[in-house]
């Protein structure tokens, strides 16, 4: 903590502290001891921009101001646990964390997202009764019934085990089948669970009766069969068929499995044919086989299809049972028509392992979802039409997080040999850059070339990569490219291209963005020892203009392994260091300025501090030690100790974020180089290792007053964590910030004031008094137009998925009719009315508010609207019958 | 879904010069007819008009050739001395030459005497030409004067004195009749103009001009003198566009092409270079064997003929591109077939379906997209591919090992097809470029065929090849090592304030090969 001995750092100030260290840091960090209850099951992961909102911690202290909260913001890994599937060809279903998401097929839109269950969800199925409603179950132990029109949880079934998977059949109507574990951590159990008919929300169904055992906890591997007889269930080298006419389970074990040369046949997925007899079985070793009259221990029989080479990742017949559409990690479709190898159809080149396919109840489209985080949605004659795709998720990330100037977006590593350009706004994902440009071969062993390093320059008119591939310990092959940002294709173009820039590992990449500089610079370091600097230049001769990178310094320091490199800001200076030692070179000529040495390990990260800190100079070492040199003096300014993981510094401030490591968790320290205090301290961000962490200028600056918030006004921090789960710091719920398109036609602003607008909107509030007169003792009051849930949701909800026009109208006037009877009933739009009165100037607040009563009258309005008007609400009719009306005529 | 991503093809640098639209333009010509004449050869000038004969003065003869004939058509040698700069006149039909004893004769082309002779100067006559209106002649001399003769009469009109050293080169304009522009030794290029008489613009080029030029238009004056080429704009008052110092030596003549858009000139270096006229650099060279002293291009620039001091006469004759046409063409479909069903409109019911463009892929993508990965090496296999383009073959072996599958892909071939393998690795092993990807596959090989060497005469005896190939690469290698050693040493011993200054130094990545060979 103190500066080690022999430094002149006469102050002796002490600035970070580890967790510990300093009772002074533990008071400082107002969110040391807070629960962060979303994230502590490590690694939560959700679908395709699957997010949850922790910041409602802060909502529910009712304090808005109260602190950053973190944001479990977008993860990396995939869908669906269980399988999406459709209905009619408008939805497509995939279960994400703990919701469900509701996509539609045209416009690869997410209409609604199913939120209630309190783990992940496990499995989906439409009910076969009602085609409008799903079930899902969870590890939370329940049921949910959805009638995912709009998004509305219908029933709760409490059945009480961790449910693993879930199946529907369609003759039995009130029971559902699940996959639950009894004793032992690998037995599982199928079992069907009787769903008691009951008006309540929370209905307890306990009644479980038992038909397979000893069973595969996912859904692939159990499949039921032509309408309900019989359901299959693989696991390791047997097939177990039960059949619920005869109540009798037979069970076929591939012969070859006593064989430990063919050990690779395990079952691996299973499907049934909806009309025959037949079940297909996809096995390890690629094969498929079709089992036949398996009603008969002795007489069955089985053929086999082979194409694929790898495992089969998932089977599914089409609805009418003439084609199984099959695929693996070769990320190709396989349509085997007729069960024949002969008639084969394939969709190559899916970009990714396909881990499930579901066919569409009518049978015009199918979907696969694949492992990078991708749902296919695939027309019959085996044509894409839609790609729902989220943030890719790789293994690894080694460009570590970037932010496109020019698109603000998130750019990291993507689909192999691809930078995926991200939008955290929007959620989505803007396109891929493909780097590599060569065909993906996705075969177990095979070593890729891999996208190592990437650089934007220039304000984004300027992107290097670096892409490396090493199969052996001396043969490395690297390759820089330098591309171009093209304004009349708005994308990036390859400009140049350099084999082997050095000669070993390039461990740092960095651009000039000083803003007078006029020659687009870019520095390399390398393992080989040298750091070359690479120039424009102009390439231009009488046939064509054009411009090439060439390289203009090479420079070393004693043969050390250079680390990392690193400009200052106005780019008059260029900082590299080489393993133990800084060195700082002068960026016009390229001579060396004055070497800073700390002996305290190899750097680790390096940068240099901006706008009034431009003069210090920031090293984080290995064995735990934050240095900051000044630049002026030549001298060690401060030192402290801390296992520094991430280092980041904001371009829109002086700020610096450093993530330090430790056993107990990962640690945020927010400071300026200048001072002393660092301005905010978060312990225990996050369980896991983070690696990579980048601050993201905020479209319109916040205005904290808080002095540990400030830094958080003009960027947002987001990390990414080493399950790849990506976090940011936020005080408010995203909700309200990052409003998908579909809630983007937000009715505050974008009202037009046409006359109806004038009657209900404005002018309910400045007429109350005067209507209140005039209805004398009447207690209605309506409510703002705002917060009647029919007129939000008729402006909220997307135009295809609203019913006929007849349809709503009746419900429309119904819910502005609705009044006083309605409140006596119903405790919650009280206290939004309550709410209102105290708030009404706030608006965040009270959106929040008004999403949250929505959703709950919703569910109300979704059985009121089937009745006739109660007799109450007759009354009430009659009763604006007598009003005076006069006054609409005075506007 | 993305379509097949075909192998990215390794593009190496081409040494040397580069190729551009000139190179090719310039380099299309036949190999040189060699003329032997008397003496040095001053001045070539083609006729204006078809066939296009060119008259050369060498010595005291000028010698009229036909396009393609090798001996002269026609021979004026009633010189008494040294003849000069022969020039035809706008319609071809006359000559006009000065000679030595300072005398300017006039000849018509089809007669042997001449026509007229005109006598008024008292030293060497180096430059004629004919004005724009084809019945005056200007000259100029020794005795520093120019003249201009009217020819009906032979007489002389005017004699300008300004210049004060030899007058040795001049130039008429094509368009106005008045003017015309000398230059001499005294470093000065001067217009004249026939309406007045005194000159009208005088620049300074600095050196003595050895050759003046006006563009057709007659805005621009090329100059050439000492080492330098140099651009007059004369509309501004003949202001100085651009200077050119290409050569080494004396520039001697400037001759434009017939489309104008590149300048030539010829120089004592031995080179004769070409510029853009608009951006004045240097588009291509030509090299000739001896000092250059004149040089003209043929309408649509036919033929380059170059006289040089040696007496030498270099006669390119343009390559004739009607070759290809001659080959049998394969018969194609029609055009119409192409358009066939473009021309209909839409019609309200119809569902249009774009057919998807084809990707046209080479044929060893072909296979690699079917997973053919035997086929596609044996297609980079052929004599055709490997010794055009090695570098095509290295990025499929590139390629097959990247996929994993190179030992399947060179596994199981016979003697003839693993000795097309093992020739390659022959020809290219050693080359630095190719060498990674190459020493890799030869290991493959070394590891595949190794139970079955031994069975043929003829593999055994390219392993032995390979192996004496990779011990000479070894003491190559070891050379420049020990080379380089010594060169560090000598740069330790230096004192040098620059400790950064790095030596790159070559890979001696080849000191791995180290195998045994059967």
């Amino acid at each position: 903590m103190r500066a080690p001995p022999g430094t002149r750092d006469g102050a002796g100030v002490c600035v970070l502290c580890e967790e510990g260290d300093t009772p002074q840091a533990r008071g400082t960090a107002p969110w040391g001891a807070r629960p962060l209850p979303r994230l502590s099951p490590a690694g939560r992961l959700r679908g395709p921009g699957g997010r949850a909102h922790v910041s409602r911690i802060g909502w529910a202290l009712g304090r808005l101001e109260d602190g950053p909260g973190v944001d479990v913001y977008a993860t990396a890994v995939a869908l669906p646990r269980g399988p999406s599937f459709f209905r009619t060809e408008s939805y497509i279903f995939c279960v994400s964390g703990d919701f469900v998401k509701v996509y539609s097929t045209a416009t690869e839109e997410c209409v609604h997202i199913l939120q209630g269950h309190r783990n992940l969800v496990t499995g989906i199925q439409l009910n076969p009764n009602n085609h409008l409603q799903l079930y899902s179950c969870s590890f939370d132990g329940t049921i949910k019934l959805w009638d995912y029109v709009d998004g509305i949880l219908i029933k709760t079934f409490i059945v009480g085990h961790k449910l693993h998977a879930l199946f529907t059949v369609a003759h039995a109507e009130d029971s559902v089948f699940v996959t639950i574990n009894k004793e032992k951590p690998d037995i599982f159990q199928l079992v069907s669970v009787k769903l008691p008919k009951s008006s309540s929300q929370e209905i307890e169904s306990k009644e479980l009766s038992f038909v397979l055992d000893y069973i595969n906890q996912s859904p692939k591997y159990i499949a039921f069969g032509n309408e309900g007889e019989y359901v299959a269930a693989v696991r390791d080298f047997s097939l177990s068929v039960y059949f619920f006419k005869k109540k009798t389970t037979s069970r076929f074990t591939l012969s070859s499995s006593r064989n430990k040369k063919h050990a690779k046949n395990n079952f691996t997925c299973v499907a049934c044919h909806p009309k025959e007899d037949c079940i297909a079985t996809g096995h390890k070793d690629g094969k498929i086989r079709l089992w036949r009259n398996f009603d008969d221990d002795k007489k069955y029989t089985y053929t086999c299809l082979h194409w694929h080479h790898d495992m089969v990742m998932d089977l599914a017949f089409s609805v009418t049972g003439t084609s199984l559409l099959s695929g693996g990690r070769e990320s190709v479709l396989v349509e085997w028509r007729d069960a024949a190898e002969k008639n084969k159809e394939f969709l190559p080149r899916l970009g990714a392992t396909i881990e499930h396919i579901s066919v569409s109840p009518a049978g015009d489209l199918f979907c696969t979802s694949h492992s990078d985080n991708k749902i296919i949605v695939i027309h019959r004659n085996l044509e894409a039409s839609a790609v729902i795709q989220g943030l890719v998720k790789d293994s690894n990330i080694f460009t570590g997080l970037m932010i496109d100037p020019r698109t603000k977006a998130l750019v990291l590593n993507g689909k192999p040999g691809h930078l995926q350009f991200y939008s955290l706004q929007s959620d989505k994902q803007l396109y891929n850059l493909d780097i590599v440009q060569q065909e993906y071969i996705n075969d177990y062993g095979l070593i890729q070339i891999e996208l190592t390093k990437a650089a934007f320059g220039c304000y984004g008119n300027w992107l290097a990569t670096v892409e490396q591939r090493q199969e052996k310990e001396t043969e490395l092959e690297l390759q820089m490219k330098l591309w171009m940002y093209n304004k009349k294709t708005q994308g990036f173009v390859l400009n140049t291209k350099v084999n082997m820039p050095h000669e070993d590992h390039i461990t740092a990449l960095c651009f000039c963005n000083a803003e007078k500089s006029e020659n687009p610079t870019l520095v390399t370091a390398s393992k080989d020892g040298h750091f070359k600097v690479w120039i424009l230049t102009d390439d231009s001769d009488i046939y064509k203009k054009a411009v090439g990178w060439t390289c203009d310094f090479v420079g070393s320091y004693h043969k050390y392994q250079a680390t990392n490199c690193c400009f200052s800001e106005d780019g008059s200076l260029l900082a590299v260091s080489f393993e133990e030692i800084v060195t700082i070179w002068d960026s016009e000529t390229w001579e060396l300025k004055c070497t800073f040495c700390q002996r305290a390990g190899k750097i680790r990260h390096l940068c240099f501090g901006r706008l009034t800190c431009s003069k210090y100079l920031l090293g984080a070492t290995e064995n735990g030690i934050l240095c900051c040199w000044n630049l002026l003096s030549c001298a060690l300014e401060w030192s402290a100790k801390l296992n520094v993981r991430v280092m980041e510094p904001d371009l829109n401030s002086e700020n610096i974020a450093a993530i330090s490591h430790s056993s107990m968790g990962s640690d945020l320290f927010v400071f300026k180089p200048s001072e002393p205090r660092p301005l905010y301290i978060q312990k225990n961000i996050s369980r896991e290792e983070v690696q990579w962490g980048v601050f993201v200028p905020r479209d319109v600056p916040e205005s904290f007053t808080s002095e540990s918030y400030r830094w958080l006004n003009r960027s947002q921090f987001y990390f990414l964590t080493k399950s790849q789960s990506l976090l940011t710091l936020s005080t408010k719920s995203p909700e309200e910030k990052l409003t998908p398109t579909s809630k983007q036609l937000l009715a505050e602003e974008s009202l037009p004031t046409t006359p109806f607008y004038f009657i209900l909107g404005k002018h309910r509030q400045q007429q109350d008094e005067k209507l209140n007169a005039a209805l004398e003792n009447e207690l209605v009051q309506l409510p703002l137009t705002e917060n009647i849930p029919a007129i939000n949701e008729l402006l909220h909800t997307p135009a295809h998925v609203l019913p006929s026009a007849s349809f709503l109208c009746s419900m429309f006037v119904n819910s502005l009719l609705l009044s006083k009877e309605s409140k006596s009933a119903e405790e919650i739009p009280d206290d939004v009315d309550m709410e209102e009165e105290k708030e009404s100037d706030d608006s965040d607040e009270e959106n929040d508010f008004t999403e949250k009563v929505q959703d709950t009258d919703n569910t109300d309005l979704g059985e009121d609207i089937i009745h006739q008007l109660s007799k109450s609400e007759e009354k009430e009719l009659r009763k604006f019958r007598k009003v005076d009306y006069s006054w609409i005529t005075a506007l | 879904m993305a379509g097949y991503k075909p192998v990215a093809i390794q593009t190496y640098p081409v040494l040397g010069e580069k190729i551009t639209q000139d190179t090719l333009y310039w380099n299309n010509y036949k190999t040189p007819v060699q003329i032997k004449e008397f003496g040095a050869v001053s001045k070539v000038d083609f006729s204006p008009q078809p066939p296009y004969n060119y008259a050369v003065t060498a010595s005291s003869r000028i010698h009229i050739y036909g396009r393609y004939s090798q001996e002269p058509i026609k021979t004026f040698s009633r010189f008494k001395d040294t003849a000069y700069c022969a020039t035809f006149r706008q319609d071809g039909r006359l000559l006009v030459a000065g000679s030595e004893d300072g005398g300017v004769q006039l000849f018509d082309i089809s007669g042997r005497a001449p026509l007229r002779q005109f006598e008024g100067h008292t030293k060497a006559v180096h430059t004629v030409d004919f004005t724009a209106d084809k019945y005056h002649v200007v000259s100029g001399a020794d005795d520093y004067t120019v003249k201009l003769w009217d020819i009906p009469n032979s007489k002389e009109i005017l004699t300008f004195k300004e210049h004060s050293d030899y007058v040795r080169c001049g130039c008429a304009s094509k368009l106005n009749p008045d003017l015309f522009v000398t230059g001499s030794y005294d470093h000065t290029v001067k217009m004249f103009d026939a309406r007045t008489s005194q000159s009208v613009i005088s620049v300074e080029h600095g050196q003595p001009v050895e050759s003046v030029l006006l563009f057709p238009s007659g805005g621009l004056l090329v100059s050439a003198g000492g080492r330098y080429v140099k651009v007059w704009d004369m509309l501004k008052g003949g202001q100085l566009l651009v200077s050119l110092k290409n050569h080494h030596k004396t520039v001697t003549c400037l001759c434009l092409s017939s489309s104008g858009q590149r300048l030539l000139s010829g120089s004592l270096d031995r080179k004769v270079k070409v510029y853009s006229t608009t951006s004045y650099k240097v588009v291509h060279s030509l090299d000739y064997a001896a000092s250059i002293l004149s040089l003209a291009l043929a309408h649509e620039d036919e033929t380059i003929v170059v006289g040089m001091t040696n007496g030498i006469l270099s006669v390119k004759h343009r390559k004739s591109e009607a070759k290809k046409d001659s080959l049998p063409r394969r018969r194609r479909p029609a055009y119409r077939t192409f358009i066939k069903g473009k021309s209909y409109m839409k019609q309200r019911d119809d569902i249009l379906i774009n057919r998807p463009s084809k990707k046209h892929l080479e044929l060893y993508d072909r296979d690699l997209k079917n997973f053919r990965v035997s086929k596609a090496l044996d297609r980079v296999l052929e004599p055709s591919c490997t010794i055009k383009t090695p570098e095509v073959t290295v990025s499929i072996i590139k390629e097959l090992n990247r996929r994993g599958v190179l030992a399947n892909a060179l596994a199981g071939r016979d003697e003839k097809e693993i000795s097309r393998v093992l020739n390659f690795l022959i020809r290219n092993l050693s080359q630095p470029r190719f060498a990674p990807v190459l020493i890799n596959a030869a290991e493959i090989i070394i590891d595949i065929y190794l139970p079955v060497i031994g069975q043929s005469p003829v593999v055994d005896k390219k392993f032995l090849v390979l192996q004496g190939l990779v011990e000479k690469e070894i003491d190559y290698q070891r050379e420049l090592l020990e080379t380089l050693g010594m060169m560090d040493m000598l740069f330790a011993t230096m004192t040098r304030k620059d400790s950064t200054l790095v030596w790159q130094r070559t890979s001696g990545g080849l000191l791995e090969n180290k195998k045994v060979e059967s």
